[in-house]
């Protein structure tokens, strides 16, 4: 079951407002289907890119991926823009449990929406991906949209938005331990820091309760069908024949108001619900960016203690008078001062990048709210009409009763 | 808890339209209404100026008489009002106010509130239950003429109608047996064969109709209640949405808090959805399987004295050949007769007006639950266009 047509978001143009330039680059990820039988089965999806921009060769192509591929392709971008201060969008969650009943070919709802699930996230994760202009110009993405043939990735355990998680938690944890404490010249970056902390929190809270609304109209769903149909049953009892004729009207109106809450329910979840989720994921890997300039600092500071130690023992050996040792200090002093100054310079560019990153990733998030609270509202006036349809169609039915 | 109910208009039943017949003189209702630890007094009040304070035992008293005279025995007697259950309502409350430190001052005072009307929603409908039910006695022309309702309506004191104790719960327990016992025996018995058609007809309609009203109100409840989860989903969604605005310092600032305003009305709309929906289809399809459950009894009863009639004949025929006792045997056979026709004939015009009853009924509410949700679902649509305007504007 795919999304229905009036609720899709991902045909979007994007435009990159600041610079004047415009984004042409549109991804799908469509047509799940399973290779292979038993627990080495896979889904691959269907890739499609649009685009108008010159770097590809066409504008318009597709390929088949699987889910590795997509963890790949997350771990090369991330071990190479991460560590120097770029925030790189986390992949979608790894899960065994879906993952397997797919593989052992259950061929019923809960795998068809974990299947669909997963394909919007891919979608997603891709469409973020390719906003980012720095990435965009990775060949490893480009690799990724356009060869038909494309190496298995290994080694995809790292960095899954779980792995991003975990690797956050144990830095946060080193920085935590560290006694010497980070001299913030740069009060812009400890506030930042709080406010991603702050909005984590806020984040969470609002996608728990959104959750519980999903669950509820399902239930609300599935409570409504039933009730249609003991409705229907008690129309056919009736010997009265207009109230009878009513009462099975009525069944009809639950019907569709179920379908109505089933659809309502979808959107609540892959407009709203699955919206909150990848913040919190991308947040996550915000965070992982701030400690990454922490241990850069870290290296600095690091280097410069020990281009003291260096200088000491220097000085010691010219009072010591050994005349090979003194030569030795003095290599060891230029190796360190270049050390001490690649970690300044590393420094800097962490800290200007980062900045420009948070930038644009806070430009993308209103953007992204915006849209979707917008779409999201509007599926709930969709509702709402409908709703109205059918009950004006009713009225009668129930006035006609003699 | 306490909770006090000033009658009026509001506490009419709309569950129930009666036809008052004949003479209208007889008003009853219930004017007043307290609600204490572990009863409900409530204030009956009769045109006449009558004014007596019943507890709901008494009221089931007065149905229990009612069921036991053999002079109504043709006629469907209006269904006892259930008893007043206000444990899941007190419960919830207390759990509530054990406290759960995560939720907000404003979230807890919001969830008070909800839980507060429906224990005082639970409170109306109980009131209503026990109006109907009298007003049902009042404007049927042969029970309103009962001296056990004018003691009821009349007599200043206590009724001291005490519980039942456990040998007479036991004692109801038996008897709905072997009543259903009898009645599968009647109904299976070769020499019993329903000679009207009309009844036969009333009989399997009304064996099919009962479990499936049943059936319907059940589900009806669920519905009820997942609009009522959903309803209250909203006040986490909106505090929550509340603190992200608040701690915004972007454009998001101002959406957030709009959708946080959005979601506390929804919240209200969703939960008159809810309400309309028990009082209008609920509570009406509740009440008629209880009003078809005491048609029922009805025709259970006629059977009975179908049977006996049967065997009444049976009787004579054995005393006549052996042309002993026969005039004791006559007069039994006249009597079982006069009675089993007595009983048909009140029965048909009772089943009648019973089903002319149920159809004003579901007509009425089925209509109005039509314009209450059409109300709702137009207040939705035009916050929700409201928003959207406000939102797109936005730079």
């Amino acid at each position: 079951m795919s999304a229905p047509v009036i609720f899709d978001r991902s045909r979007e143009e994007i435009e990159e407002e600041a610079n004047g330039d415009v984004f042409d680059i549109e991804i799908g990820v469509s047509d799940p289907e399973k290779v292979g039988d038993g627990m080495n089965a896979y889904m691959a999806y269907r890739v499609t890119t649009k685009t108008s921009l010159s770097m590809f060769s066409k504008s318009e192509f597709s390929v088949k991926r699987r889910f590795s591929d997509f963890l790949g392709l997350h771990s090369k971008l991330a071990s190479k823009y991460l560590h120097v201060g770029y925030i790189v969008p986390p992949a979608p969650e790894k899960s065994i449990v879906g993952m397997t009943k797919v593989k052992v070919g259950k061929e019923d709802s809960s795998s068809t929406e974990f299947v669909e699930k997963r394909r919007a996230a891919l979608e997603r994760y891709l469409q973020r991906t390719v906003k980012h202009p720095t990435l965009l110009q990775d060949p490893d993405l480009r690799q990724f949209l356009e060869s038909s043939e494309l190496p298995r990735a290994v080694n995809t355990q790292a960095l899954s938005g779980a792995g991003i998680l975990r690797m956050v938690n144990k830095a946060a944890d080193a920085v935590n331990k560290m006694t010497i404490k980070m001299n913030e010249s740069d009060a812009w970056f400890e506030e930042k820091q709080q406010q991603f902390e702050n909005l984590d929190q806020q984040l969470r809270k609002l996608h728990a309760s959104v959750e519980a609304l999903v669950c509820h109209r399902k239930e609300l769903s599935a409570n409504t069908a039933a009730f249609a149909k003991s409705a229907a049953m008690l129309g056919n009892s009736e010997d009265h024949t207009a109230l009878s004729r009513a009462l099975s009207q009525l069944a009809e109106v639950e019907e569709k108001i179920d379908q109505l809450h089933q659809e309502q329910a979808f959107a609540d979840f892959y407009m709203f619900s699955e919206l909150l989720s990848d913040y919190i994921r991308l947040i996550a890997a915000v965070k992982g960016v701030f400690d990454h300039r922490m241990k850069c600092w870290q290296k600095w500071e690091d280097a410069q203690l020990t281009l003291l130690k260096k200088r000491e023992t220097e000085a010691k050996m010219m009072v010591a008078n050994k005349p090979d040792k003194i030569q030795q200090a003095k290599n060891e002093i230029r190796e360190w001062e270049a050390k001490v100054q690649q970690g300044e310079r590393d420094f800097e560019q962490i800290s200007k990048t980062i900045r420009k990153e948070v930038g644009r990733f806070e430009k993308e998030r209103v953007k992204d709210f915006k849209t979707v609270i917008i779409k999201y509202l509007e599926s709930l006036v969709q509702t709402q009409q409908q709703l109205i349809k059918y009950w004006e169609a009713f009225l009668p039915e129930a006035k006609a009763i003699a | 808890m306490e909770g006090r109910q000033e009658a009026g208009k509001e506490s009419k039943p709309s569950s129930v339209s009666v036809d008052l017949q004949g003479d209208s003189s007889l008003q009853v209702e219930i004017s007043d209404a307290v609600s204490e630890r572990d009863k409900v007094k409530f204030t009956v009040q009769t045109k006449m100026e009558f004014s007596v304070v019943r507890q709901h035992e008494e009221f089931i008293w007065l149905h229990d008489a009612y069921v036991e005279n053999e002079e109504y025995a043709g006629l469907i007697i209006p269904p006892a009002p259930p008893r007043p259950d206000f444990e899941a309502s007190r419960e919830k409350l207390q759990k509530l106010g054990e406290g759960d430190s995560s939720i907000t001052r404003e979230e807890f005072a919001k969830m008070k509130q909800e839980l507060e009307a429906e224990y005082l929603a639970i409170f109306k409908k109980t009131v209503a239950m026990h109006e109907v039910f009298l007003q049902r006695l009042a404007a049927h022309p042969t029970l309103r003429r009962d001296h056990n309702f004018f003691v009821f309506l009349e007599y200043g004191q206590d009724l001291s109608v005490r519980g039942k104790n456990r040998k007479e719960l036991l004692g109801g327990f038996l008897r709905n047996i072997v009543k259903s016992a009898d009645e599968a025996l009647i109904t299976s018995m070769s020499g019993l064969k329903e000679v009207d058609d009309f009844f036969e007809h009333e009989r399997t309609f009304l064996l099919e109709y009962h479990t499936r009203i049943r059936d319907a109100c059940l589900r009806a409840d669920r519905v009820m209640h997942s609009h009522k989860c959903l309803a209250d989903d909203f006040i986490p969604l909106s505090a929550a949405l509340n603190s992200l605005g608040t701690q915004e310092v972007n454009q998001l600032k101002t959406s957030f808090l709009k959708l946080a305003e959005l979601f506390e009305r929804l919240r209200k709309l969703e939960g008159r959805v809810a309400s309309d929906e028990d009082l209008k289809l609920s509570d009406m399809l509740r009440y008629y399987m209880r009003d078809s459950q005491a048609a029922k009894d009805l025709l259970y009863r006629r059977l009975r004295a179908l049977a006996d009639y049967e065997n009444a004949n049976k009787a004579l025929d054995k005393a006549r050949t052996r042309n002993r006792e026969v005039r004791t045997a006559e007069s039994h056979q006249q009597q079982c007769c006069q009675r089993f026709e007595r009983l048909s004939d009140s029965a048909k015009q009772e089943l009648m007006d019973f089903k002319s009853r149920r159809v004003s009924s579901f007509r009425k509410n089925l209509i109005e639950l039509a314009e209450l949700e059409l109300k709702h679902a137009k207040a939705s649509t035009l916050l929700l266009r409201n928003t959207l305007v406000a939102l797109k504007g936005e730079p």
